[in-house]
């Protein structure tokens, strides 16, 4: 498999006040296309703050990220931006669907900067919902959805462009049990069936054990992921 | 799509969101109204003529002018017609019944004012009859006064029951005219005059000229009060519009407070609806941010927040504009006294509606800053 991911030798550090907070030091990392990669670490070891840079939505302060090709170290905030719209998918821990727009709104919304035409832009959202099993749902708003079925939603509006890459922070977080299975199994299904490059910040074990590899961040520095216990999973 | 989602963030708060409407709507209607009192107060400066000048007695319009100035005014260059008149000053039964009198050589004045329309018959009527007047419609509605009704004004500055005979309703030619006026004979008066207190007659209060150049005016008047230098009654001429200014600018200091009135009501609602903004856009940063992550660039998110500030603004501005139109009216007929010309004027229209924009635009200004100057990833961290 050819790298979809490169980081090479990233830092970043942020500012409080006169003092400057270190957050991640020197990480170099190869993400696979097609990888399901679980991110674990204890709260502040920078998970988040990687997954950012990876995705575009941050700036790092030294090193480089390609990801696809692109070095979007190097990419202006208006390029990053439209390169963010073609290439990631993202899903939250809390959704964040817009409360006033309909479930098929919701997933359209990406396709808005796509230049599609109307008729093939609803073709997309329909499959994108059929995916995540909601067709049925599509014009109910998030307030008339449980937690489960709010996170497929933000899930099919993840993978309607087809992005190069997925990322997840704690996608699961805010789930029940049951609801957090049927999100991982689709996104263990996006991974493994359809060869999307998923990349999952989780402090949950149970969720990281779907995932096909693990990494373990630590103070901002990658290190060895520990073993997983059978307790930890229950 | 976009719009829609404006659309449905705009009425996404639903009572926050109808007292801002209402709030904007009481400030255009207040901010629409004090403009058309202003405009009302400048009304009689609107009207006037380029071709008329105004002769009075140098020291103060209260002083008179001797009736003879008549055929000597008439023999300066530039000057075509020459008319006159006093002001009455009476009202009709009752000290509140109060309206513009004038006593007028009336073939000259009819001929000088052409914006006031009578039927011929009427105007006939009036130049064959001494005690005849002509009032403008208003009037006449106001007091049920119809053509061949015997009218009594009592005097002030000419003390004693003045009976009239009215002849003839005008209109003015559009409603920019006053038509709230009352002309009678100047002759009536004088001769009376002379029966009662013969020292104030062959006495005109002012002069009224018709110049045959326009573009002359200041020459002619010049020309005019340079005949009479260094007589007992000089005099001092100047445009219809200077004479009417003079009386405006008696009562600058309340225009001019009227006027920062009506921008401070503008100043407050900008404050109350940058506010709005500013709750509402704060309440769903975390929506802006969701948006900045799909790839949406800060003038998409600018253009959404103004879309919004200018709906709700516009919406209210909407309402205060209609409703300046029957609330003038309203405020005409409760002063229609004070204010002969009372109407909405088209520029008082177009500042409303500029300054329903620039409320707009300028409570969208913080809230656009904020969020496209909000760093995603801090963004998100606070959406949590």
């Amino acid at each position: 498999m050819a790298a979809i991911v490169e980081i090479v030798e990233v830092s970043k550090a942020y500012r409080r006040g006169s003092y400057l907070l270190p957050v991640l030091t020197n990480i170099s990392l190869v993400i696979e296309e097609g990888a399901f990669l679980a991110l674990m670490g204890p709260s502040g070891s920078g998970k988040t703050t990687l997954l950012n840079l990876i995705a575009g939505l941050d700036q790092a302060d030294q090193g480089i990220i390609r990801v696809g090709g692109v070095d979007i170290t190097s990419l202006s905030e208006s390029d990053l931006a439209a390169w963010r719209a073609g290439h990631v998918g993202f899903i939250f821990q809390f959704y964040n669907l817009i409360p006033v727009l309909t479930a098929f709104e919701n997933v359209e919304l990406p396709l808005m900067l796509s230049g599609l035409s109307k008729k093939d832009r609803q073709e997309h959202v329909a499959m994108a919902l059929g995916l995540v099993n909601l067709q049925d749902r599509m014009d109910h708003y998030p307030g008339q959805l449980s937690g489960g079925q709010q996170q497929r939603v933000a899930i099919a509006r993840a993978v309607v462009t087809d992005p190069t890459i997925l990322v997840a922070d704690e996608p699961t977080g805010d789930l029940d049990r049951g609801s957090a299975e049927e999100v991982l199994a689709l996104m263990e299904r996006l991974s493994g069936d359809l060869g999307k490059t998923v990349i999952m910040v989780t402090h949950d074990p149970r969720a990281a054990r779907k995932a096909r590899s693990m990494k373990y961040l630590d103070k901002g520095v990658l290190a060895d992921a520990p073993q997983i216990t059978f307790s930890e999973c229950l | 799509m976009l719009l829609r989602l404006l659309f449905r963030n705009a009425f996404r708060h639903k009572l926050r969101t109808a007292l801002t409407v209402c709030g904007m709507a009481v400030a255009v209607l207040a901010f629409s109204l004090l403009r058309t009192v202003i405009a009302a107060w400048y009304a009689g400066v609107a009207a006037s003529a380029a071709d008329r000048l105004i002769t009075r007695n140098a020291i103060s319009l209260v002083f008179s002018l001797p009736l003879s100035y008549k055929d000597r005014i008439r023999g300066v260059e530039g000057v075509k017609t020459v008319s006159y008149g006093n002001w009455f000053g009476a009202y009709y039964v009752e000290q509140k019944n109060f309206f513009a009198n004038f006593a007028v050589e009336p073939r000259t004045y009819l001929g000088l004012y052409p914006e006031y329309l009578i039927p011929p018959d009427q105007k006939e009527a009036f130049l064959r009859d001494r005690k005849g007047c002509v009032v403008g419609r208003k009037l006449a509605k106001r007091f049920n006064w119809r053509p061949n009704d015997t009218v009594t004004l009592i005097g002030t500055i000419f003390p004693g029951n003045w009976e009239f005979v009215v002849r003839g309703i005008y209109d003015g030619r559009d409603d920019t005219i006053d038509d709230t006026q009352f002309f009678f004979h100047w002759d009536y008066l004088n001769e009376t005059l002379k029966r009662t207190v013969a020292r104030r007659a062959d006495q005109v209060g002012f002069y009224i000229i018709g110049l045959s150049a326009p573009d002359r005016a200041a020459a002619t008047a010049a020309a005019v009060d340079a005949v009479f230098k260094n007589s007992f009654a000089e005099t001092l001429t100047e445009t219809e519009r200077a004479f009417q200014m003079s009386f405006v600018s008696m009562s600058e200091a309340i225009l001019t407070a009227i006027r920062l009135v009506s921008l401070v009501i503008i100043v407050i609602i900008m404050a109350v609806v940058a506010n709005t903004m500013a709750m509402s856009v704060r309440e769903r940063l975390g929506e802006y941010v969701v948006l900045k992550t799909l790839g949406f660039h800060g003038r998409y998110l600018a253009g959404m927040i103004l879309g919004e500030s200018l709906l709700i603004t516009g919406l209210g501005g909407l309402l205060g504009i209609l409703l300046t139109f029957p609330a003038a009216e309203g405020f005409r007929r409760a002063v229609g006294t004070w204010f002969p010309v009372f109407r909405v004027e088209p520029e008082t229209i177009y500042l409303g509606i500029a300054a329903t924009l620039i409320v707009g635009v300028v409570a969208a200004v913080l809230p656009v800053w904020r969020v496209t100057t909000v760093r995603i990833a801090e963004g998100l961290r606070r959406i949590g």
